[in-house]
């Protein structure tokens, strides 16, 4: 449904990677790893079409991401930043509902059907009981999780997510992994970034690693995740350890 | 039982607009003993009387020198800060909503020191009141255009964020242009245009007729439809540029859509006013501790809340002492106290 065809992305002149070309089947979930500052953020507002590509092509669908309008694109990619405190004290519920955006038209507010899809995604992700709470005061992985649920009201196909476990602590990791599991049995397909290559063993069915503004690697995780590629990636030795009974490995830094 | 069930919302809804009837009702009184009160004191009867006369086109028995006092001098007067009060509060509520920021003034991108610029030079050039206006009127929505031009092209040339962009250029804009309202000042007159200059720089709705309201009433109606039709919509602006342009909102189309509505309202008032600071800051921030972020209701409330304000402040402008204190004054004299008693106690932060 989303294809990257020969993509160079960056700001204005500065271009931050290039020759990226991948092709991301519904409902697939697609990990994708890098260093610091190695383009993941940019990679993704390119892919969300909101910084125009240097090169090369974003196609929705078959078409081209340039030319469609924000709310076409918004109907079927969501984006999922980074849980951040927001401005003003909206409740979650007036959170959630923004989501409806990309199904109104400029002038019209949202409407019971709005209010329902907002209702179903809370509880899909077991949040409603946040939904008369104040966004800026639950906590982190609260936020996180309204932010999912408020991308999911607009009932997206494909779902973007900015490092959605950064910041958050252990079990809230794991909880927003778990969600990310559950997308794809929905038949969402999701893209996501982490710095934990273990979470790429969690969620994802395929890895795409990211080093120096190209494509290193893009395979099934037991393929790329390897202590060699992620020596690569960040520079420091890693060990891939198999999980016993669990068919997946997890990865910790070893010291010199 | 399903009547029962059914009730409920019927009558939370009765509720709802009960509470909402008692601002407009308290606002209404504050308009009458605003009508009554003054040098020459008309009880409140026979200014709801007068009022009624002049509704419905009848004879009143009032007392003639009452009848001028309440409708011709202090009619206009009363609308005038209804009308103003409204506005700026509303322009206030939208330009923080854009600029994701609760310590936003509808004057953060030039508007007020345009105008003041225009006002400024007309009282220089002495030319008739209608073009001080006129100029004044013209200098708050050249200064904004020329604020945002420089946004884009600075944006052109690199520069990510589009909101981030436009606050730096009203910065530096309103500086240049307080340069030249400081040059003019020097240049000015001392004894006739230099006060002039000063009461205009510090508003004043003493002079505000039915001409005036005539005038800037079209302007301040054409502002207020995007803001009302786009309510919705300012919730989402207040994301920022990247998220709501991800939610699908069309940022570049709305964005100036809604600071040109918001800049045609506070340029509109402030042009038969002068600079009547603080009203466009604090109304919209106590709204929002009233009713809360979402615009759908910081609108109306902000427009309640800024005529009523306005209303009382030039209530006191006007009888606090036996000289008329300029309005920009009092509103910061009122303003400034309780906006720190609200840093102080705010349980939200920055709510």
């Amino acid at each position: 449904m989303l294809e990257l065809e020969n993509l160079t992305f960056g700001y204005g002149p500065k271009t931050v990677g290039s020759g990226i070309s991948l092709t991301l089947p519904p409902g697939e979930t697609l990990c994708l790893l890098g260093p610091n500052g190695g383009g993941k953020t940019t990679l993704f507002k390119t892919m969300l079409g909101l910084l125009p590509p240097l090169a090369g092509r974003v196609l929705l669908d078959g078409t081209d991401l340039a030319g469609l309008p924000r709310r076409d694109i918004a109907q079927t990619i969501a984006y999922v930043p980074q849980a951040h405190a927001a401005f003003f004290p909206f409740r979650v519920r007036e959170v959630v509902v923004m989501g409806r955006a990309s199904r109104l038209s400029a002038f019209s507010s949202p409407g019971p059907a709005d209010h329902a899809a907002a209702e179903r995604a809370l509880t899909m992700l077991g949040i409603g009981h946040l939904s008369e709470r104040v966004y800026t005061e639950i906590s982190g992985g609260e936020r996180q999780l309204a932010l999912i649920a408020r991308a999911l009201a607009g009932e997206p196909r494909l779902l973007v997510m900015d490092e959605p476990t950064a910041s958050l602590d252990f079990g809230n990791q794991a909880r927003v992994l778990g969600q990310v599991r559950r997308l794809s049995a929905h038949g969402i397909a999701v893209v996501l970034s982490t710095h934990d290559p273990g979470h790429a063993f969690l969620c994802a069915d395929r890895v795409a690693l990211l080093h120096g503004g190209r494509l290193a690697g893009l395979g099934a995780p037991a393929e790329t995740v390897t202590p060699e590629t992620l020596q690569l990636l960040y520079g420091v030795e890693v060990a891939v350890v198999p999980l016993p009974g669990e068919g997946r490995a997890v990865c910790a830094p070893v010291l010199a | 039982m399903s009547e029962v069930v059914a009730a409920i919302p019927a009558r939370r809804r009765l509720a709802g607009w009960s509470l909402a009837a008692l601002p407009v009702l308290a606002l209404l009184l504050l308009v009458l003993v605003s009508l009554g009160t003054g040098r020459y004191p008309v009880p409140l009867a026979d200014v709801f009387s007068l009022l009624l006369a002049k509704a419905f086109g009848l004879a009143s028995s009032v007392d003639p020198t009452a009848q001028t006092v309440v409708l011709q001098v202090r009619l206009p007067r009363v609308l005038g800060a209804l009308v103003v009060g409204a506005g700026l509060a509303a322009a206030g509520a939208t330009y923080q909503g854009l600029f994701r920021n609760p310590l936003v003034s509808p004057d953060i991108l030039g508007v007020s020191a345009g105008a003041s610029l225009g006002a400024v030079l007309g009282i220089v050039l002495t030319l008739p009141a209608a073009w001080i206006q006129g100029l004044a009127f013209a200098g708050g929505l050249g200064a904004v255009a020329v604020v945002y031009g420089v946004g884009i092209a600075v944006r052109r040339r690199g520069a990510s964020d589009p909101v981030l962009t436009l606050v730096l250029a009203g910065v530096a804009v309103g500086a240049l242009l307080g340069a030249g309202i400081a040059l003019l000042k020097v240049l000015a007159d001392p004894y006739n245009q230099l006060p002039a200059i000063t009461f205009w720089l510090l508003g004043s709705l003493a002079s505000v007729n039915r001409g005036d309201l005539g005038a800037i009433l079209p302007a301040m109606g054409i502002g207020l439809i995007p803001l009302v039709l786009l309510r919705w919509r300012v919730n989402l602006m207040s994301l920022g540029d990247e998220e709501a342009r991800a939610l699908g909102v069309e940022t570049r189309v709305i964005r100036p859509m809604l600071v040109a509505a918001a800049t045609l309202v506070t340029a509109a008032a402030v042009s038969v006013t002068g600079v009547i600071g603080w009203v466009g800051l604090i109304v919209p921030h106590v709204a929002r501790l009233l009713v809360g972020p979402d615009f759908r209701r910081l609108l109306p409330a902000s427009l309640l809340l800024g005529a009523g304000y306005l209303t009382a402040v030039d209530l006191l402008a006007r009888t606090v002492a036996t000289i008329e204190v300029p309005l920009g004054i009092l509103t910061a004299l009122v303003g400034a106290p309780f906006f720190l008693w609200l840093l102080a106690t705010a349980k939200r932060g920055w709510a």
